[in-house]
């Protein structure tokens, strides 16, 4: 053991036009760009990185199935930790709670966390499905647009449980965006409107194309090192309180009860036990928006509303700003960036929220923040809660 | 000529689309864990047991969760509005498949079905569901 504590220290996301990266940049390059400027933020250099953590979904077949070892010579260094996991798009607070272990056993002590994918400038996305191999023999076969159908589908169960509503979903896509118009590298800041959501075209009945989230490109870094190390550095630390995760089926159809998000709701007690934290010590929330669906069940999952109750909390423009329950103050996947794998972004925007660098958007008085991802369809789950106070 | 993706079939999965191909709705059965199971493995998922055998489902079932596809897949986007559905089977496993309608937007959450069989290609048929 190290004895160390680790500390997130500096955060970077790549800058986007119409969803894409500048200057046709590719997929390495852009992770390099959003690395070097977290560390150069932290007041660190590649030379201090002893960790990497990558994932993503470039280059395979290719050099992007070793893809730690692929991004490590391209940064030319050599880790002693490295990380190459893919949960979905919940890899990263998965990542996180990794680095805190890695270096607390005296792995690593700068770990970078990597993320990139130049998904809408390559035009690789489209919604045909996975191979028809192993497990997803028995869903591609039936033409399930994917991954929105597996989470219209949960949608519609919860709408039967529950008695959720279009509209519920539609509260949730338009304060999203009133965030999104705070934030000038969102790419979707346009005005917004419930009826303009629900006016919207149906994709995947229940879900409209604005309870979809984008498709850009997109790159981000998180530096995750010791409050020993930061003690000369330029940011406050940001300790990591707490953290869990959980895994319960990939095909949709395996998912235990498609109203009730379990991955959630384990992660987060887990998060939660392990920070000494209840809801109410949580001041800002960043959850995974791949739909709008993915926030009600989250939220509800989380334990922020009980179950069929999560209608009542995003009501009345409630996460918007100026609400009481400020949520996804980037402007998310919905209406920021969604470059396939998001999670990153909901790290990046709560450091930058705790060190109070959000300008128009800050949420004033923010010591903590919850974040939680969410991979494959509704698949996987992961849970940080992340503080500026030590104690 | 069929020209929509196709299971890939492995050692697991080989009994069931034989199942299928012969009109019959195979499921795992475990007498030991006295549980039904889909989709096909060796052992009980999540226990383990191994004492598993085929045996055929009565095909019907009732739809758990359902969404009308508009927008799909190259593949698919011609038949679109169409049904795709977790059915909840009588013995319990629930199975992903489609539900043959010409209202698909009338289609409801516990509608009872009833599986036929779908002939894809010489090789493959696919189990899907028509209202009951």
């Amino acid at each position: 053991m190290s004895n160390k504590t680790p500390v997130i220290a500096g955060v970077a996301d790549v800058p986007l036009v119409k969803g894409k990266v500048l200057n046709g940049e590719n997929v390495m390059s852009i992770q390099a760009n959003a690395a070097l400027e977290a560390l150069d933020s932290a007041g660190l250099t590649l030379a201090d990185v002893d960790g990497l953590m990558v994932t993503g979904m470039w280059a395979v077949p290719g050099p992007g199935q070793l893809m730690s070892v692929t991004m490590a010579e391209y940064l030319g260094i050599q880790p002693t930790f490295h990380d190459c996991t893919n949960i979905g798009g919940s890899t990263f607070e998965l990542f996180v709670a990794r680095a805190a272990l890695a270096i607390e056993a005296g792995q690593a002590e700068t770990v970078l966390i990597l993320y990139g994918s130049t998904q809408k400038s390559e035009r690789s996305r489209n919604l045909a499905g996975r191979a028809p191999v192993f497990n997803m023999q028995y869903e591609t076969p039936y033409g399930m647009p994917t991954p929105v159908g597996g989470y219209a589908m949960a949608m519609q169960r919860h709408m039967h449980e529950y008695g959720s509503t279009p509209e519920t979903l539609a509260e949730i896509a338009v304060a999203t965006r009133k965030w999104a118009k705070m934030n000038d590298n969102a790419t979707s800041r346009d005005d917004l409107t419930i009826d303009e959501v629900m006016e919207s075209p149906v994709i995947s009945s229940p879900l409209r194309l604005r309870d979809c989230c984008l498709v850009t490109d997109g790159g981000g870094a998180v530096v995750v090192t010791t409050k020993e190390r930061v003690k000369d550095l330029k940011k406050k630390p940001i300790y990591i309180k707490g953290y869990g995760e959980c895994a319960t089926h990939w095909h949709i159809a395996q998912m235990p009860d498609m109203a009730n998000l379990d991955v959630a709701r384990i992660a987060g007690q887990r998060a939660f036990e392990m920070a000494g934290m209840t809801h109410s010590d949580i001041d800002i929330v960043q959850i995974y928006d791949s739909f709008t669906v993915t926030v009600l069940l989250t939220l509800e999952g989380l334990g922020f509303a009980k179950p069929g109750e999560g209608k009542d909390l995003v009501a009345n423009q409630n996460t918007a700003p100026g609400g009481n329950f400020p949520l996804n103050t980037s402007g998310g996947g919905l209406s920021y960036a969604h470059p396939g794998m998001y999670g990153i972004f909901l790290l990046i925007e709560a450091a930058r929220q705790l060190w109070g660098e959000c300008g128009e958007r800050q949420v004033a008085g923010v010591k903590t923040a919850l974040c939680h991802g969410t991979g494959g369809t509704l698949s996987s789950g992961a849970t940080c809660i992340l503080s500026t106070e030590e104690g | 000529m069929y020209e929509k993706p196709l299971p890939v079939i492995d050692s697991d999965s080989r009994p069931f689309w034989d199942g299928c191909k012969a009109g019959k709705l195979l499921l795992q059965y475990s007498k030991s864990a006295d549980k039904y199971f889909f989709y096909p493995r060796p052992f009980v998922p999540g226990t383990g047991e191994r004492d598993v055998e085929w045996v055929e489902a009565s095909g019907e079932g009732t739809i758990y969760s359902y969404t009308v596809a508009e927008r799909a897949g190259p593949a698919f986007q011609d038949d679109a509005p169409f049904v795709v559905a977790v059915i909840q089977l009588k013995e319990g496993p629930r199975m992903l498949s489609n539900v043959r309608t010409d209202s698909p937007y009338d289609i409801k959450i516990g509608d009872k079905v009833k599986v036929y069989f779908d002939k894809a290609t010489d090789d493959v048929t696919l189990p899907k569901f028509d209202l009951a």
